[in-house]
């Protein structure tokens, strides 16, 4: 038998979300709640500092940030969100 | 709102921004997940209410942008029983550490609890009195390093759940800071369920207490609450005690229905008057 996708025999292919990702360097202080926790691995903490002294996140996978806001949920400085982009997406990804 | 925007921003006083809170801090991830979850239910924000106490967590009604009151320490679950009474259509939040709800303010909730206060109550769990400097907290788990307790604290702390459950409310659950989407989910179920509704939340007080009990930093901690964390719906809250280092059993734990407090008033008081009882205010439900 072939294996049937996920979403079963005849059903379009699974759309792969995208997203993407605001970062607001300023405001944060470097906890790296959002680079441990993105489930796509597209955040690495900057080597440079920011005003305040911090390494802010910088995106080094943009094309793997799939918008789920996991980021902007646990950043506790308000400093990080992401977005789905396209059309007709369902968010409990 | 153009999406460059933190969600967070339109419900916050960015005015006073920065906070307070710091590095590693798990309270500002407490109000994504409360922002969230305002956003998820579509509730009218002029209809919610903020309350807080004092301390880190207490801060949270300050920066609010709602109709929220920052009260004296201990104090928010009186002030939020009134502001309820006189409002029942307010949907009404209180934010409070676990100092400030179970020490001081440790009388007014299990009474809350017990008259099932129409109210939603978040304990920002982080085992100590982070903004005095890391006093022993009721919460404290055995052993644990404070700076009343040089030695190690020997009093056995309370199990939050348990303590909510047995004074009669009817919503328990308990998270920590890395649970953020059961967390939202939690809160969502919450806005519109009627009586009193308790959700701990387990979050890491870098400041005061990890680095005190060499728990590391804010990430360390939250790897431990993803590692050592163990869903447990339904779980006998009897049986979810915290001990230092150890496993931290989260999950929904209660979910029932009782006749909150304007409603068993509304009841008796009906069943003892007859139609001379006129409702207080009138043609609210509840
Ligand atoms: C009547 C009174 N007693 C004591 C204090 C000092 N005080 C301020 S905050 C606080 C405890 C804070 O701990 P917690 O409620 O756990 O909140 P956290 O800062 O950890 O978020 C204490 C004892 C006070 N402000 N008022
Ligand atoms: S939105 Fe999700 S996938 Fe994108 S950076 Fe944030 S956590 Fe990672
Ligand atoms: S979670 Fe926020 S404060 Fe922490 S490193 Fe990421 S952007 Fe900075
Ligand atoms: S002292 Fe602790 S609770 Fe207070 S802001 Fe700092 S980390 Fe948060």
């Amino acid at each position: 038998m072939a294996t049937a996708g996920r979403d079963g025999e005849g059903a379009p292919p699974r759309r792969r979300l995208r997203g993407e990702v605001f970062i607001h360097r300023e405001r944060c202080k470097g906890c790296a709640f959002c680079v441990e926790f993105c489930p796509s691995q597209a955040l690495a903490l900057d080597k440079a500092f920011n005003r305040k002294g911090y390494h802010p996140p910088v995106v080094v996978k943009a094309e793997a940030c799939n918008g789920c806001d996991l980021c902007g949920m646990y950043c506790p400085d308000f400093a990080i969100h992401g977005v789905r982009v396209g059309a007709g997406v369902d968010d409990e990804g | 709102m153009s999406q460059h925007v933190n969600p967070v921003e339109p419900f916050l006083r960015m005015e006073r921004m920065p906070h307070i809170w710091c590095p590693g801090c798990g309270i500002g991830t407490v109000v994504n997940c409360f922002v969230r979850a305002l956003l998820k239910t579509q509730v009218d924000i002029d209809k919610v209410s903020v309350v807080s106490g004092i301390g880190c967590t207490g801060r949270i009604a300050g920066y609010f942008r709602a109709d929220s009151f920052h009260t004296t320490h201990g104090r928010s679950i009186p002030f939020a029983t009134g502001l309820k009474m006189a409002n029942p259509e307010l949907s009404v939040w209180n934010f409070s550490g676990d100092g400030d709800l179970i020490a001081i303010g440790g009388n007014h909730f299990i009474h809350a609890a017990r008259r099932n206060a129409d109210l939603k109550v978040v304990c920002v769990n982080n085992f100590t009195y982070g903004m005095t400097g890391g006093q022993v907290a009721p919460t404290a788990p055995l052993h644990s390093l404070a700076t009343t307790a040089p030695y190690g604290a020997f009093e056995r702390p309370f199990n939050l759940p348990f303590l909510a459950d047995s004074s009669g409310a009817v919503y328990v659950a308990r998270w920590t800071t890395f649970h953020v989407r059961q967390l939202v989910k939690s809160m969502e179920e919450i806005m519109h369920k009627p009586g009193f509704c308790f959700i701990e939340v387990i979050a890491p007080c870098p400041t005061a207490y990890l680095r005190r009990n060499r728990l590391g930093d804010g990430l360390e901690a939250m790897r431990h609450y993803k590692q050592s964390s163990k869903v447990v719906h339904g779980a006998d809250t009897r049986s979810v005690d915290i001990e230092l280092g150890g496993p931290i059993v989260v999950g929904k734990f209660v979910d029932r229905d009782r006749p909150t407090t304007l409603e068993a008033m509304r009841d008796e008081l009906h069943k003892s008057l007859g139609d001379k009882y006129v409702p207080y205010p009138t043609g609210v439900q509840r």
